[in-house]
């Protein structure tokens, strides 16, 4: 299961991979990063097919989590890719419009790494 | 004839005698004055046993007797010029005597002449008397008057002097305002900060939190390796857990580092100038104040391009100061790029741009938008203290005054401004290196 992960912290990254070292070495999970809103468009132009889940952070300049989520509902239907959306802690009002905008389901930051693996379960099973 | 002279001195003793009546002088003068005036009563009805000529001498001689002794007499020194009055009178004296003495019959032709003369003479006294006193009195007048122009002066004197004191405690409490003012712009200012840099902290603390527990999950793998007896992956494990600590290390340090520019910029400055990277501090000030705005205004977003020069030389600044001429100069930008963003169309993109340079002997920051623009009749004024375009309880329209002291005054910089009403604004700050 390939998995899309975009926050402009390029820390995330050694993170995730770290997090995930035994799922991905036993090729349960695959992930891949994006530095920001547009990068994961372009990504997602050539491989949209590939990914079966976005994890993208809100908050990040440029274009926003909101919008990209926006644009990845209007411009891939076929399939709906999953789309977690990561907000920061108590953010209300970007939880409510995530929502709207058909966001999938919700982290909040610090990601609590373990019920992320919870969740990924039940999706790949 | 005789009879003026004895009547003029004993009108000399009576002035002397009411002159002094009211003053502590009398008591000595008294028994004296009035001694005088019998002796002069006396003496003219004991010339009347001499020829005429010799009343004339006799009364003249009285008369000057008198004034010489008054005129000398400190205490008589109010009357002087009355006395002196008395000069012309006993002069015609001298002269009928030397005349009816030298030329009996000139002078017997001619006595009532003589006998005019005498009697102007007498007239003369009181004439001169009363313009002198007239004089006296519009002396007295003057006198009174410069006394109460004087005074008036003094009065205006005081009271421009009360006025002055006023002003200058008016001027003292006008400064402390200022000062105060200041601090409390830079406090709301922080205020604005405050989301910003709880989001700036938030970000590096959860790093710290994530990397230490993923590197306390890396131990408990790396032992279970071990005890596999799979040294290599433990190795590479070890590798990662190194890696992971530096990064906690990192972000603790950056958290660390906005806590300390948030307390340097509510510190009131300290005006040290010290050797500062200005792409650091234009680089954290940007972050704070974008992510200021946004925690206030969750749909805003704008595009931060940041054209860094690397290896700039440091500038020598206070970077508490600069930095709040950053944080006006970004606010001001978003600002500007979120009213442009309220009548553009979808199609608008809003876009703060930051870029520093050397040149010559300067460091240049530009601060660039696409916002509204400045419209050409407020141009002159955006430097001035308190001019703003914001509504009501939203701007001092202290930021870019405030920023111009700090830069221009403080720092001997240059703030320059370029914009086109509707396509965006540029302010190039300019600090010699
Ligand atoms: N980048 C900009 N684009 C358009 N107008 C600007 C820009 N920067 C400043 N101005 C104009 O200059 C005025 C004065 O700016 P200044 O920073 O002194 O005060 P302010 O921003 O209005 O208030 P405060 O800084 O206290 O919030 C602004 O109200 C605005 O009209
Ligand atoms: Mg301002």
């Amino acid at each position: 299961m390939k998995i899309l992960v975009v926050d402009d912290e390029a820390d995330v990254q050694p993170l995730f991979l770290q997090r995930f070292r035994r799922e991905i070495r036993e090729h349960e999970f695959e992930f891949d990063f994006a530095l920001s809103g547009e990068d994961a468009l372009n990504y997602l132009h050539d491989k949209h097919s590939e990914v079966v889940l976005i994890l993208s952070d809100i908050n990040m300049p440029g274009m926003s989590g909101l919008e990209l989520l926006s644009r990845i509902r209007h411009e891939y239907d076929e399939p709906p890719p999953m789309v977690m959306m990561i907000t920061a802690y108590g953010d209300e009002e970007n939880h409510r419009q995530a929502m709207e905008r058909g966001a999938n389901d919700f982290l909040t930051k610090p990601l609590d790494f373990s019920l992320l693996k919870e969740k990924l379960k039940t999706l790949s099973i | 004839m005789d009879f003026f002279y004895f009547l003029a001195a004993f009108l000399i003793i009576r002035r002397l005698n009411k002159s002094l009546k009211f003053s502590i002088l009398y008591p000595k003068w008294r028994t004296m004055l009035s001694t005088a005036t019998w002796m002069i009563i006396v003496g003219y009805f004991a010339a009347f046993a001499l020829e005429d000529i010799y009343q004339d001498l006799v009364g003249s001689a009285i008369l000057f007797g008198l004034v010489y002794y008054g005129a000398k007499e400190q205490d008589f020194a109010a009357q002087r010029s009355y006395l002196v009055n008395n000069i012309p009178l006993a002069i015609a004296g001298v002269i009928n005597f030397l005349f009816g003495l030298l030329f009996a019959g000139f002078y017997d032709k001619y006595e009532q002449y003589f006998g005019w003369g005498t009697l102007i003479a007498f007239a003369w006294i009181f004439g001169k008397w009363a313009t002198s006193k007239k004089q006296e009195e519009e002396l007295r007048i003057s006198t009174e008057r410069r006394a109460e122009l004087e005074s008036l002066v003094q009065e205006r004197t005081i009271e421009l002097q009360k006025q002055k004191d006023e002003l200058q405690e008016t001027l003292q409490e006008l400064k402390t305002t200022q000062a105060q003012l200041i601090q409390s712009e830079k406090m709301a200012s922080l205020g604005e900060l405050t989301a910003g840099i709880a989001h700036e902290i938030q970000n590096p603390l959860n790093f710290v939190n994530n990397f230490s527990e993923v590197t306390a999950e890396l131990i408990e793998e790396m032992e279970e390796e071990l005890n596999k007896g799979d040294k290599e992956e433990a190795i590479a494990i070890a590798a990662d857990i190194k890696q992971n600590l530096e990064k906690i290390m990192h972000h603790g340090k950056r958290a660390d580092g906005i806590v300390k520019g948030m307390l340097q910029h509510s510190r009131a400055s300290s005006n040290i100038k010290e050797p500062t990277d200005i792409n650091k501090l234009a680089d954290e000030y940007l972050r704070l104040a974008y992510h200021g705005l946004r925690a206030k205004d969750k749909s805003f977003n704008a595009e931060l391009i940041t054209h860094f020069t690397e290896g700039l030389p440091q500038a020598n600044l206070v970077p508490q100061d600069v930095g709040r001429v950053l944080l006006n100069l970004f606010n001001n930008a978003f600002y500007a790029v979120k009213e442009k963003q309220k009548s553009a169309d979808t199609e608008f993109k809003p876009a703060v741009e930051v870029t520093t340079l050397a040149k010559g002997k300067s460091l240049e920051i530009i601060v660039k938008d696409n916002g509204t623009g400045i419209p050409d009749d407020i141009k002159e004024k955006i430097l001035q203290p308190f001019f703003t375009t914001k509504p009501t309880g939203e701007g001092t329209g202290l930021g870019l005054s405030l920023s111009y002291d700090i830069v221009v005054k403080a720092h001997s910089g240059k703030i320059d401004v370029k914009s086109k009403p509707g396509e965006g604004s540029e302010f190039k700050i300019s600090l010699p290196i």
